[in-house]
């Protein structure tokens, strides 16, 4: 319960500090931001849509992980972890995709032009889309659980091929190599504190949700169990 | 080495898939007839233009995926469908089998790409490779890695209700860095750039069949066993 309250206050204060603090260009005290050059009020997209992205990559993680212990053990709790943090994982994905291409539209004129980050983006949701498509398919229940599972795995391995294989074919205008070019975090100590409690504060909403889901799912299995005896 | 596979259990049921596809030759026949219908398509679309050197590269590379996709979805289903399944499992294990139907795929795709390239540069006049070297490593280790995963996808799909339209949309996300460092290459093939230039390509596609095989070799026997 205090959890809770906690996550709903921190989450709100993230969001009036992100949208109503002041930018300008030298920062005096702790509630102001500093200008970012050639994005301006368009930077504070960072609060919000990296969070998302975040949250998007560990959803993935943790459905791969579940998914390799379901196939060590054999326990279906595992497959329903597993693809509770998918489901979470696709959610955040399309709302990562749908405020990074609105970013877009108003920062390099388009929806959608290819950017490597818009690719990665895309491929997760591809993944996504062909887990889901899979699990709807098999219909007995270990079989579906073992085989999206190996799914997940060769589809996990080949993202890092994207890591070494964009750079190779485009550059990225994404402004994350634009602010911090070395790869070293140097934001304004207030942007900063606000963007990692965004971080902190949207893992946290994830992991409510996952719980809740999983308690969900698994109630739902115990009755569907209840009701074939 | 028992413990690994065994080459010529590997081999026979090779050989196995070999015979009953040249006694149906419902593969064969079904990718030959795919790959001239969609050259036609393309043949009818591009009409008089020329089309430039990145479109015919990526062109060449979507005849290729898709024949693929019609094509191999059978290794796996036609053991369903036909019931053999339960004998394959009693008389050899499971990594011989994945290695079989590798193999096997690996040689119905080099049969189909062979044919698919002679037919386009026939047929596309303003497909002139200029280092065909750079080509040929392209075509080599592109089959290979294709036929990797998809030998590996053929197997998870042939387990669930809807074969043959799923096996695209699970392909597509694990193929995709493959088809896009194949079409760079085949584009600098069109360039002639030279062969070392173009080395860090190869890398990555030897890397990745490294690597689907490997995961597919590990993975297998989860998808095999029921």
């Amino acid at each position: 319960m205090v959890f809770k309250i906690i996550l709903g206050i921190g989450l709100t204060l993230v969001i009036i500090a992100g949208i109503a603090l002041p930018m300008v260009s030298n920062p005096s005290s702790f509630f102001e931001l500093p200008v970012v050059p050639g994005l301006e009020d368009k930077a504070r997209i960072i609060f919000f849509h990296v969070p998302t992205a975040w949250v998007c990559v560990i959803a993935f993680i943790t459905s791969l992980i579940y998914g390799i212990q379901y196939l060590r053990t054999k326990e279906i709790l595992y497959d329903i972890k597993s693809v509770t943090a998918a489901g979470l994982g696709f959610l955040f994905c399309i709302l990562a995709t749908v405020t990074g291409a609105i970013w877009s539209k108003f920062t390099w004129g388009a929806f959608w032009n290819w950017d490597p980050r818009q690719t990665s983006i895309f491929v997760l949701l591809l993944i996504y889309g062909a887990y889901f498509a899979l699990r709807s398919s098999i219909e007995v229940e270990e079989k579906r659980a073992s085989l999206s599972a190996v799914y997940s795995i060769i589809a996990g391995l080949t993202v890092p091929f994207f890591i070494f294989i964009i750079p190779r074919i485009v550059s990225s205008l994404h402004p994350d190599p634009i602010i911090n070019p070395q790869g070293k975090i140097h934001m304004n100590p207030t942007m900063l504190v606000i963007f990692l409690s965004s971080l902190t504060g949207f893992t946290a909403v994830y992991y409510w949700m996952f719980n809740l889901r999983v308690r969900f799912s698994k109630l739902l299995y115990q009755q569907q169990m209840k009701e074939q005896e | 080495m028992n413990k690994i596979f065994n080459i010529n259990s590997a081999l026979t049921i090779f050989i196995k898939d070999f015979r009953s596809e040249l006694r149906t030759r419902y593969a064969l026949n079904a990718l030959i007839m795919f790959v001239i219908t969609t050259l036609a398509i393309i043949l009818f679309a591009v009409a008089n233009e020329t089309p430039s050197i990145e479109i015919s590269a990526g062109i060449l590379w979507i005849v290729i995926f898709f024949s693929a996709m019609s094509g191999m979805a059978r290794t796996f289903v036609s053991e369903e469908e036909r019931g053999t399944v339960m004998t394959l499992h009693l008389i050899a294990k499971p990594s011989t089998v994945f290695f079989g139907k590798l193999l096997f795929n690996l040689i119905l795709l080099f049969l189909m790409n062979i044919f698919t390239v002679v037919l386009y540069l026939i047929l596309i006049p303003s497909f002139i490779i200029k280092s065909y070297d750079i080509f040929l490593l392209t075509i080599f280790l592109g089959t290979i890695g294709l036929s990797a995963a998809s030998t590996i996808i053929a197997a998870i799909i042939a387990k669930s209700n809807t074969k043959g339209t799923l096996y695209p949309v699970l392909s597509f996300p694990i193929l995709l860095p493959l088809l896009m460092i194949v079409i760079k290459s085949t584009k600098s093939a069109l360039e002639g750039i030279e062969i070392a230039k173009a080395m860090g390509d190869f890398q990555v596609m030897i890397a990745y069949f490294v690597v689907i095989t490997a995961v597919s070799y590990l993975l297998f026997d989860y998808v095999w066993k029921d």
